[in-house]
């Protein structure tokens, strides 16, 4: 078992030295990263099936025993994560590999395997990390990676975002450093487990201040409103396999943070009131942004910042099936977030570009594109039978459950959000899809199809099909899930097991 | 508090102000050395939560008493990263010089674009 638990990060690092190694051979260098996201894969799935009953299991890495050496949990919530991340990662990979067979992508692939495999690295040891230290650390390796990965292929637009990027996403490390110094200073201690139990004897209102802190630190980088500038700037700006892993995963993985440390360390204290009227303005604002852009990829990224809205808005609620609906909209949401911006990608395949002024009629050009689009964007606005309809269900059901004036008025603002969202894709669907197609688009076709680059476009719709179709799983797969999500979220809340898995003799 | 504390507590109130001040600034070389000052208060801070701070490192206290090691393995990990996300950070400063010729960070066009939307069309 402890060994399974250090597989997704330690595998993924060895996989990027081989890379590295296998520069010059540009298909072993393809197999031996798709192989190593598999062994991540396979292993996400053991550690789920061993987890999915509300077992917590920790590691000790180094044989240090706990407060002290470096501890790896998993519970349900971070191996449910694990599994579907490291299947969104492959396929976006695969979709990638297509890409560069078809060289219609000018990224360089001897460097972007390396650190794509370094990037899954840094999410999955995220997932994983028992402290708060080496949860800095796993943000560090994911983002490091992130910053290099921004600018492949740069123009004068990516250099400039990636600037924008880095310097957001290193003043909320440095918000961290400080985060961790104050916990260390108070408690004497950054292991999560032992911060929990030493917490409660420290006095009321320095723990508050921790727990706004740390809501900081991660809502910067989940781009909760108002702190969620820097995205709709940064992510369009990125080519297609990079916007679509950072859309589906980093702020995901800030979400995550936050749950984990909001409901271990801090769940003592009351900041729901402040995170509902966060989550509020993030529905609202986010959305409101998406319906005045005319560029599909920023409108996605602000329908991005206000989705994140809704997992602020269950983790507000404080209950038990409010964090499980959280936990399906976070399934759900990095499917379908991945899915859209890969089709995104198929359609710079005909323009070049994603902007709502030139493109018309793309369901004459490709009529399967048009399906891969409508489906998942459905399912974004949450229309029945999806898996964004199933999610939405679970978060508004627990908010009636909770009840009170400012949950409904959170629950009219995501039914608010929730129509804008379908508005913002009938905007796209009728500029771009529907009409009659321009010259150029028919032109550029007929280019595509004359071109002897067949199998790698090939390969580009067969990914982003199977990715449509993990979406529709997400929806059919809804009874399991959720009961896996009810598991995790009463782990979470009770927080006994975590504590007692990491500290088996009580805390020192 | 000891003087030496008292000393670190006022440099760590400095660079943080200071750092913030410059990361609010138009020139992305300010913004560059606002991180690296934001880097040096985060990590002082977390040497600041050693009480003994003024006790020898490793070895030769009076009483063999010595400082945490734990503050300074944190301090050592987080200057190592900081260090080399700046570096990265000079260096695509120095991509976007190159590309643009000024180091100023521009207005966004985009917002721009849609702010002159709202504004009554000119009837002429």
């Amino acid at each position: 078992m402890n060994l399974l638990i250090a597989v997704p990060f330690v595998v993924p690092l060895l996989g990027a030295a081989a890379t590295l190694l296998l520069r010059r051979a540009p298909r072993a260098q393809q197999v031996a990263s798709a192989v190593t996201l598999a062994v991540v894969i396979a292993d996400s799935t053991l550690l789920l099936a061993a987890t999915a009953d509300g077992t917590v299991v920790a590691s000790q890495a180094g044989g240090w025993a706990a407060p002290l050496g470096i501890t790896l949990v998993v519970d349900p919530l971070a191996a449910l994560l694990l599994l579907v991340s490291s299947v969104v990662l492959l396929i976006v990979l695969l979709y990638a590999i297509g890409q560069d067979i078809s060289g219609l992508s000018r990224a360089v692939p001897q460097v972007f395997h390396p650190i794509y495999l370094v990037l899954t690295a840094g999410v999955c040891l995220s997932f994983l990390s028992g402290d708060l230290f080496n949860l800095f650390v796993g943000f560090e390796i994911m983002l490091t990676a992130s910053y290099a990965l921004i600018t492949q292929a740069p123009t004068r637009a990516r250099v400039r975002a990636s600037m924008i990027y880095t310097v957001v996403g290193l003043t909320s490390s440095i918000f961290f450093l400080t985060g961790i110094a104050l916990v260390y200073a108070l408690t004497g201690t950054v292991n999560l487990a032992d911060v929990a139990e030493k917490l409660g004897a420290a006095p009321a209102g320095l723990r508050m201040v921790l727990a706004l802190l740390f809501l900081v630190v991660f809502g910067i980088k989940a781009a909760i409103v108002p702190m969620h500038f820097w995205l709709p700037d940064s992510y369009p700006v990125a080519i297609t396999r990079i916007s679509a892993i950072f859309a589906a995963l980093l702020t995901k993985v800030a979400v995550y943070a936050i749950i984990r440390t909001q409901t271990l360390l801090f769940g003592r204290d009351d900041v729901s009131t402040v995170m509902m009227w966060i989550a509020i303005a993030t529905m609202v604002i986010g959305i409101l942004g998406a319906l005045v852009q005319d560029d599909i990829n920023r409108i996605m990224s602000f329908a991005l910042v206000s989705h994140i809205g809704f997992m602020v808005f269950g983790l507000a609620l404080n209950s038990v099936a409010g964090i499980a609906g959280v936990l399906v909209y976070l399934v759900h949401h990095i499917v379908v977030q991945a899915t859209l911006f890969l089709v995104n990608g198929l359609i710079r395949q005909y323009v070049g570009h994603t902007s709502l002024r030139s493109i018309r009629g793309l369901t004459v050009v490709s009529p399967l594109l048009a399906i891969f689009f409508f489906l998942p964007a459905l399912s974004l606005a949450g229309l029945p039978p999806m898996s964004g309809f199933v999610a939405k269900v679970a978060l508004f059901q627990a908010g009636v459950q909770a009840g009170g004036w400012l949950i409904y008025l959170g629950l009219t603002a995501g039914v608010l959000t929730s129509l804008f969202t379908l508005m913002a894709i009938f905007r796209v669907w009728a500029r771009a899809f529907w009409g009659t197609p321009l010259p150029d688009m028919l032109e550029a076709r007929a280019e595509l199809r004359r071109g002897p680059d067949f199998v790698g476009r090939r390969l580009m719709a067969a990914t982003t099909g199977t990715m449509v179709g993990v979406g529709l799983l997400v929806a059919a797969a809804a009874g399991p899930l959720t009961d896996i999500a009810f598991t995790a979220a009463r782990d979470l809340l009770d927080g006994r097991a975590y504590i007692e898995a990491v500290l088996p003799e009580g805390a020192p | 508090m000891s003087t030496p504390g008292l000393l670190l507590v006022a440099a760590v109130a400095v660079l943080y102000s200071g750092g913030f001040y410059l990361l609010l600034q138009r020139s992305l070389m300010r913004v560059v050395f606002g991180i690296i000052m934001l880097g040096h208060a985060a990590n002082l801070s977390l040497m600041l939560t050693d009480e003994a701070i003024t006790l020898p490192p490793l070895l030769g206290g009076p009483n063999g008493e010595i400082s945490d090691p734990l503050p300074q393995a944190m301090a050592l990990t987080a200057i190592v990263i900081t260090f080399g996300v700046t570096t990265f950070l000079l260096a695509l400063a120095y991509r976007v010089w190159l590309g643009d010729n000024n180091d100023e960070v521009p207005d966004d066009l985009e917002d721009r674009r849609i702010g002159r939307l709202s504004e009554p069309e000119d009837s002429s």
